[in-house]
């Protein structure tokens, strides 16, 4: 269902574009898809759209720009009210909702980077330590939000879902590339549990880059993380 | 009009606990404010109500916390729904709000934070220079949403209003304290106007602390917190 002219310019391999695919699947509105080349020369559109930060994700909405990828998934639930609520309903919920998006941009995004950009095993290790500490807060937070249904959002996908969720393809390049496990049964089971139904959801299934797709795109020349490419080399010989 | 017992964990210098009572005092609503004193140790009520970051300021609805000022800031607005609206009805206008205030979240603490670092005159123009670059950028911004009003939220105080607003009593303290001027005719015109309004509300006015105050407070426990500033030469 569409209101309007919708376009979405945004990159494949970015989470922040998917949190973007993610809302707009889930209201099932009609969109283009306008693909940046990552890494290459941004488009007039680009530029034009967001020109305080030069960066996608940008939802286009009659020709009307909307930045930042959880602005752009509030947007997209406020505008397209006849499908189920991305965020919850009552206030409070939806305090915590926002909070708990807000810790995934501060802390996981930065911590996930760390681990794709770290040299060497010692300082892996170490990040990785830092990373699961973070992990285990939400592990919390899914046990408090989820009430012990399958998502942050209860039965449906919901908001901290999509802004925790759009990392699961990286976190999977990073089990892979670097043979070591974000969760575990231990300390975080419900995650570990989650990240699954997650992927699977027929919403996201489609839309989520494979892993072996992810870590080619790590490894390639245009991307800068020569950890996972000395993993990955090590790894063959 | 309370909706049950209210309680705000504050700092009486934080801009941003400044947010929140902005907003209560928006709506009218009643509250009992408690003062930590965060070089005395936080509180115990800090720290559980806030675990994951322990920072101030936290709202307490009837024993419920929420944290970070401008989620509190949209609670409030979405709680207390008589009196006027914070964030705007449109979806549109909604978004824009927001990217506006996450921009001030990114950008003017940390502009500021450069100014009370600056320990030479190079350093202090730099800061400047950076603060310029943001406030080109709000101010418009401020042209677009306030479409000709005294605020970004129109006639009455809205959501960019608050999230930048809050630091206005600071913008005051770097003016005085390093004699520079952070708005100006040249490149500021409308924010300049709008600092003035926006102190002069009857909302801001009885609770934004002075600035003699605050510069007090900068001197003598921000700065040397910080280990900065050499004095200025006379």
């Amino acid at each position: 269902m569409t209101k309007g002219d919708v376009k979405l310019l945004g990159s494949w391999a970015s989470p922040y574009v998917l949190r973007a695919k993610f809302a707009l699947k889930l209201k099932s509105v009609d969109y283009e898809f306008l693909e940046e080349n990552p890494g290459g020369v941004k488009s007039e559109l680009l530029l034009n759209s967001n020109p305080v930060h030069k960066r996608v994700p940008v939802l286009l909405h009659c020709g009307k720009p909307i930045s930042e990828s959880l602005l752009i998934v509030q947007y997209i639930d406020e505008v397209w009210t006849d499908c189920p609520s991305i965020l919850s309903s009552d206030p409070y919920d939806r305090a915590i909702d926002q909070f708990w998006a807000a810790y995934v941009d501060e802390k996981v995004y930065p911590s996930m980077r760390a681990t794709l950009t770290a040299e060497g095993e010692e300082a892996r290790a170490e990040v990785l330590t830092k990373f699961k500490e973070g992990l285990v807060l939400l592990e919390s937070a899914f046990v408090k939000c989820s009430k012990g249904k399958r998502f942050f959002g209860g039965d449906q996908i919901g908001y901290v879902d999509i802004a925790l969720g759009a990392f699961n393809g990286w976190f999977k390049v990073i089990e892979k590339a670097f043979n070591v496990k974000l969760f575990d049964e231990a300390t975080t089971p419900n995650l570990l549990l989650w990240v699954d139904t997650f992927l699977a959801h027929p919403a996201i299934n489609d839309i989520m880059p494979t892993t072996e797709k992810l870590l080619a795109f790590a490894t390639s020349i245009a991307f800068p993380f020569p950890a996972i490419k000395a993993a990955a080399a090590a790894r063959i010989s | 009009m309370a909706k049950g017992d209210v309680k705000l964990l504050g700092t009486w210098a934080s801009p941003f606990a400044l947010r929140v009572k902005i907003a209560l005092k928006l709506k009218s609503v009643d509250y009992e404010y408690l003062e930590e004193n965060l070089r005395g140790g936080k509180s115990e009520l800090l720290l559980k109500s806030n675990p994951v970051h322990k920072k101030i300021p936290v709202l307490l609805h009837g024993d419920r916390p929420v944290c970070e000022s401008l989620v509190i800031v949209q609670y409030i607005d979405e709680v207390w729904t008589y009196g006027p609206s914070i964030l705007p009805s449109d979806p549109y206008d909604r978004a824009i709000a927001r990217f506006w205030a996450a921009y001030v979240e990114d950008k003017v603490w940390l502009s500021m934070r450069a100014f009370m670092t600056a320990n030479d005159e190079d350093a202090r123009v730099e800061a400047v220079a950076k603060f310029k670059e943001v406030s080109v950028l709000l101010e418009d911004a401020f042209v677009k949403s306030s479409k000709g009003k005294p605020f970004f939220g129109g006639d009455e105080i809205g959501y960019v209003d608050i999230a930048f607003g809050a630091f206005a009593g600071w913008f005051k303290v770097i003016e005085k304290a390093l004699n520079v001027e952070l708005f100006d005719e040249a490149t500021t015109p409308n924010l300049l106007a709008w600092v003035v309004a926006f102190l002069a509300h009857p909302a801001i006015e009885d609770i934004i602390p002075s600035t003699d105050k605050l510069l007090e407070f900068a001197t003598n426990v921000v700065l040397p917190s910080i280990k900065a500033v050499a004095p200025a030469s006379q």
